[in-house]
């Protein structure tokens, strides 16, 4: 009587823990997705999770129980000291985790190629394409279709996908914004590939994910999406106000700085992404290297 | 109730299964330092895996048809090659004890890598007064560092053969001073076998 | 004269560095004058210093880890309050610069000079005991191991008072480590005194691999041994092969640093996703070579404390094993953000949770090893059970993170930082834990308190839950690591309760230097006289507590998996005779002079003062040339020494 009434409370307990742990889950960040990318990932992380609970749950359960139930001074647990080998557990034992294994294996192998940040997203609307360099400490973010950039907040229209292309000026950096999905690492001299989309209008923080320096804690910055019409009356406001990005303004951004408020660009010096890309390598045979990251169609240009 | 234990042979299946006790010093010292050259090719294999990442990078510097000169790479690879075979011829001395003969081939195997390390040197120095110095490029790096660390161990083998030829001198072929010359061996042996994949990797693919 | 080193170095207008200067100075200069005033200098030279016995070296690592773990958790609780008040504009009390040091020195410090000094020490003092041999392959070698590992924590605490310290993180990312992003001293303090100390590890792996493999009593084939010599085995196999590519990958940034070359900077074609991958392939075996003794550590512990042999022993051996081999094959899922593309990701995802499969059958295994037991509840089973549940949630969320574009998301945020954590409290300190409790009886000859042994178990496992819980929250709310001040308001309360647990865990160490502190004051109480205070099942607990020098008298017979529990079976003992003449290794001062001279060239080159440099490399050189002439290594005790000692012994492996 007095072990169900033990065991009744830990099982309370445990329900009164996992109560405490799914309040938790409050929406916000990675669990409070605004795009099909982070969508995607967060069902990912949840049915991984869950997959493992199965045989998690189980097993701590089992670990407090077997602790209890065999201490010495229970009179009613059975003792059997030449239980040391026994082949039906033995199979057990390993199949259990080697079957978790290969369904996760399989969602690794499916999610990887589903969710590849070089993976262009299907939607109706003509892509975007951004340029993002990260610099000391702050993200400047071109776009060269429509020929103007901006420091730290990127406007972007909904449902279009948006296309990037990253580098680095400095040192090596991660852009990542939690509620649209991937980040992905920003170096000097290479060129990484991202592709995001944001579903519903909406301010949502991104940051810098790899340490870079004093100014790190400040390298945020804002993705505004906004209705493509919206998007559209931005960019003429854009284009008639703040200075030009030409050789004189970008080496005035290349000096450190933190937290740096968000401006605009009128105008952006042509190609400045690959001239970044070529000086940062020094002219060395590094921008090849890099791009040797990229399948063709998706290089520089292209 | 005490039980008298004479620590008897163990059965031969027992030796078959690691049963045999304590392994005697000599295979001891000897196992140990080969497990310590082991590690030392796993320090190369990443100075190689380097080398093979950065061997394109030459920064438009030069590259390695332009500065590598394959003769005095063949006459190295035969000094090398040779001094691990005075080496052996060595050791095989050193086991029987013959002190006269095991000095004539160290005297050898130390010309012989001098040699090589001669070589090497001039090398260096003249790809450095060309401008191709190890900070050119990071090609340049790589392969400095690479066949550079190889022949920073040569010079560790030969001042450790100074000394061993030292104590031999002084205290005959003893049992500890035999170990030690077996350790050296492995060594110099092992060093013949990282070189094989410099010249390989480094000099004859490079110079294609 | 002095290279770059001059009177700026010194952090004058720096209360907090300043201050600790000082008290740690006080503290030092202290404990040498009561030393020497006492006259303990001379037997602390003749029978610690220069000692080349594994008990002795490893009591000396031991030390070493738990008194840098002050330091290490200093720097922890300095951070987490820092975190916990620096939220919306407040700036705290650390500016960056300093957080930036402090939580590199954390992460360098808590894996290099707590973690591995762990480890190492317990492998130190119990395998050759449990091999039934009298001490490791190469004594001296493994005197000169410490003492290059305690040059390495020398320097990295010098770098508190003189200069600075690395502001990379514990990794040292280029191009944020190179010369163009940190010309100053700290990473140059981070790179020579790991690569010293990594000299000292891998000499440890050799002899380990060397001890393990040549050296065991007669008839102990490699299925009669302990399962911690199997996890000490492929520890030290791991050590000899992942090391060397931490030494060549900190050669080549220091070969940027200090002549200019272009392995890792951004010109001349320098590749820095190249440091990323050389040093994760060294990076995740690191983390087996850590948790592989622990989970050896807890297999003796939960077989001892349930009364009952490990289940399947085989199984075991082939767990431990396969983990070897496979924490070669997972490295990449340290940067799946890199941008590697899907199928090496896939790959590589897929490897990192196949490692998993070894690990689940450990946790079984130690589950039906209590199952049917009769379970004691000493400090050392507290630990067991408690990590078994934690491990068991630091491992999920571990495979979590293997999967890749879940740690698309996770990557570098707190997520990662509670995981990481999870693993290596949960696991490896709290293994550390309970092997120091376990064996302390055989080290000292008493055993430790109890009730503040239990103390600190409840401590540690409350504060670590309290601590990182809610750091798992922040990462799934997008925070990211080494953040030094925090925008978001909402964040607080959960980095209030996580500076709460550095709290609890903070009373949890108190705990531990109070257990120690009554231990010693009431030992005559908790005196070890059989030897055998849990009723152990290896051989270690068949010599009395603490052990002669020579460990055993003659070299036991070993014809069964826990010898010493089948000797105890039939009644039998530790044969007593007959005693032949022993050859032990004479104590030498090589490794602390070694290490005196890598020090100083060390610091020399850090420093950039080069004349000092060369005669530290001379010193050393002439040090090992010097130790390298005599064959006079070993002192003879003979056989009548043996049996006057033997009888004076008190608890001689006395029938249980």
């Amino acid at each position: 009587m007095r072990s169900q009434i033990e065991r009744s409370s830990l099982l309370r307990a445990a329900i009164v823990c996992a109560a405490l742990g799914l309040s938790s889950c409050q929406q916000a960040g990675v669990l409070d997705p605004q795009g099909p990318i982070a969508t995607a990932e967060r069902l990912l992380l949840i049915n991984s999770t869950a997959i493992m609970l199965v045989v998690v749950v189980p097993v701590i359960v089992a670990t407090l129980a077997f602790a209890w139930w065999y201490r010495a001074s229970n009179p009613r647990a059975e003792r059997s000291f030449n239980l040391a080998y026994e082949g039906r557990i033995e199979f057990v034992t390993w199949s259990i985790p080697a079957l978790i294994v290969i369904l996760l294996g399989g969602v690794s192998w499916i999610g990887s190629h589903q969710l590849d940040p070089r993976a262009p997203i299907p939607a109706d609307a003509k892509p975007l394409r951004v340029d993002v360099v990260a610099l000391d400490w702050k993200w400047l973010f071109i776009y060269p279709d429509q020929g103007i950039a901006a420091v730290n907040r990127l406007v972007v229209p909904t449902g279009t996908p948006v296309q990037f292309r990253l580098t680095s000026a400095t040192v090596m950096n991660s852009f990542f914004v939690p509620q649209l999905g991937s980040q992905i690492y920003t170096m000097s001299g290479m060129e990484t590939h991202l592709h995001l989309l944001a579903d519903r209008p909406g301010e949502y923080p991104g940051i810098s994910a790899n340490f870079s320096g004093d100014g790190f804690s400040d390298m945020r910055f804002t993705v505004s999406a906004v209705p493509t019409k919206d998007f559209d009356t931005w960019l003429t406001g854009i284009r008639g106000t703040g200075p030009a990005l030409d050789a004189a303004g970008y080496a005035a951004l290349l000096q450190p700085s933190k937290a740096v408020p968000p401006a605009t660009y009128r105008s952006v010096e042509p190609k400045l992404f690959e001239r970044i890309l070529d000086e940062t390598a020094a002219g060395s045979g590094n921008a090849a290297a890099g791009a040797a990251w990229c399948p063709p169609e998706l290089r520089a240009g292209g | 109730m005490t039980m008298v234990t004479i620590e008897a042979a163990p059965t031969a299946l027992a030796y078959g299964h690691g049963g045999g006790g304590p392994a005697p010093t000599r295979t001891v010292v000897a196992y140990g330092f080969w497990i310590f050259i082991l590690s030392d090719i796993v320090m190369f294999s990443a100075l190689f895996a380097a080398y093979a990442v950065l061997s394109g990078n030459t920064a438009g510097g030069p590259s390695g048809r332009e500065l590598f000169n394959l003769r005095s790479v063949f006459v190295e690879t035969a000094c090398l090659l040779f001094s691990s075979y005075t080496c052996g011829l060595g050791m095989l001395s050193a086991e029987r004890r013959e002190v006269g003969r095991f000095l004539l081939f160290a005297a050898l195997t130390f010309v012989l890598g001098a040699a090589f390390l001669f070589i090497e040197v001039s090398e260096f120095s003249g790809m450095v007064s060309r401008g191709a110095g190890p900070s050119r490029s990071a090609f340049l790096s790589s392969f400095f560092s690479l066949v550079g660390m190889h022949g920073a161990h040569v010079t560790a083998g030969l001042v450790w053969l100074v000394y061993m030829v030292a104590q031999v001198l002084a205290k005959g072929l003893r049992a500890t001073v035999l170990r030690r010359l077996v350790c050296f061996s492995l060594f110099w042996h092992a060093l013949d076998i990282v070189w094989i994949g410099v010249m390989t990797l480094v000099y004859l693919l490079g110079a294609r | 004269m002095l290279g770059r080193l001059s009177w700026a170095a010194i952090p004058f207008n720096e209360p907090l560095p300043l201050v600790t200067m000082a008290v740690v100075m006080v503290v030092i200069v202290a404990v040498l004058a009561i030393v020497t005033v006492k006259g303990w200098l001379p037997y602390l030279w003749r029978e610690w210093v220069t000692s080349v016995d594994h008990k002795r070296i490893g009591v000396m690592y031991m030390t070493l880890g738990l008194v840098m773990l002050l330091r290490g958790f200093s720097d922890a609780i300095m951070m987490r309050t820092q975190q916990a008040i620096a939220v919306g504009g407040a700036q705290g009390y650390l500016p960056p610069d300093h957080y930036d040091q402090i939580f590199s020195a954390h992460g360098t410090i808590m894996i290099f000079f707590v973690a591995m000094p762990l480890v190492i020490g317990l492998m130190n003092f119990v395998v050759p005991l449990q091999l039934g041999v009298r001490d490791v392959a190469f004594p001296v070698l493994n005197s000169v191991s410490f003492w290059l590992t305690a040059s390495g924590a020398l320097l990295i605490n010098a770098s508190l008072v003189i200069g600075n310290f690395a502001r990379t993180g514990w990794m040292g990312y280029p191009p944020l480590s190179e010369l163009a992003f940190s010309p100053d001293v700290g990473v140059d303090y981070y790179l020579w005194s790991l690569q010293i100390s990594g000299i000292g590890t891998l000499l440890t792996g050799v002899n380990f691999v060397t001890t393990i493999l040549k050296l065991r009593a007669p008839g102990m084939t490699y299925f009669r041994m302990p399962v911690f010599c199997w996890t000490a085995l492929a520890s030290s196999l791991l050590i000899v092969a992942a090391f060397p590519i931490l030494t060549a990958t900190f050669i080549m940034l220091l070969l940027d640093r200090y002549l200019g070359m272009h392995f890792f900077t951004n010109e001349a074609g320098g590749n820095q996703m190249m440091y990323v991958n050389l040093f994760w392939a060294w990076g995740h075996p690191e983390v087996y070579i850590l948790i592989l003794p622990a989970f050896g550590v807890f297999s003796e512990v939960v077989a001892a404390f349930s009364g009952k042999a490990l289940f399947s022993y085989r199984s075991m051996v082939l767990a431990t094993l396969g983990i070897c081999i496979l924490s070669f094959m997972v490295w990449l899922h340290h940067f799946f953000t890199m941008g590697a593309g899907a199928d090496v990701n896939a790959f590589f995802g897929i490897m990192s949770s196949i490692i998993a499969v070894p690990t689940g059958v450990k946790v079984f295994n130690w589950l039906f090893t209590m199952f049917r037991g009769r379970i004691v509840y000493r400090t050392p089973m507290l630990f067991a059970v408690g990590f078994i549940v934690t491990f068991v949630i630091g491992g999920m969320t571990g495979v979590l993170l293997a999967v890749p574009p879940v740690d698309f998301v996770l990557h570098n945020s707190a997520f990662l930082v509670a995981h990481f954590h999870n693993v290596i409290i949960g696991g490896v300190l709290f293994g550390a834990l309970a092997g120091y409790n376990y064996w302390f009886p055989k080290v000292f000859g008493f055993t430790l308190d109890e009730r503040f042994g239990k103390a600190s178990f409840w401590c540690w496992l409350v504060g670590f839950y309290l601590a990182f819980m809610p750091l798992y929250v922040l990462g799934l709310h997008g925070m990211t690591r080494r953040l030094q001040h925090i925008d978001n308001p909402s964040w607080q309360p959960w980095l209030l309760v996580a500076e709460a647990g550095a709290v609890v865990i903070m009373c949890g160490i108190l705990c531990q230097v109070a257990q120690l502190y009554v231990s010693i004051r009431t030992r005559e109480s908790r005196r070890d006289l059989t030897g055998d205070p849990w009723n152990g099942r290896t051989l270690e607990w068949a010599t009395s507590s603490p052990p002669p020098a020579y460990n055993f008298a003659v070299l036991p017979q070993v014809e069964t998996i826990d010898a010493f529990w089948e000797m105890k079976q039939r009644g039998l003992t530790l044969a007593q005779s007959p005693y032949q003449t022993i050859e032990m290794p004479r104590n030498t001062p090589i490794g602390f002079v070694l290490a005196f001279f890598a020090s100083a060239t060390g610091f020399a080159l850090i420093w950039h003062i080069w004349w000092m440099a060369i005669l530290g490399l001379i010193g050393a050189a002439a040090t090992f040339l010097i130790f390298g002439w005599s064959d006079d290594r070993e002192r003879e005790v003979s056989a009548a020494e043996i049996a006057l000692l033997e009888r004076t012994r008190p608890g001689q492996g006395r029938v249980a």
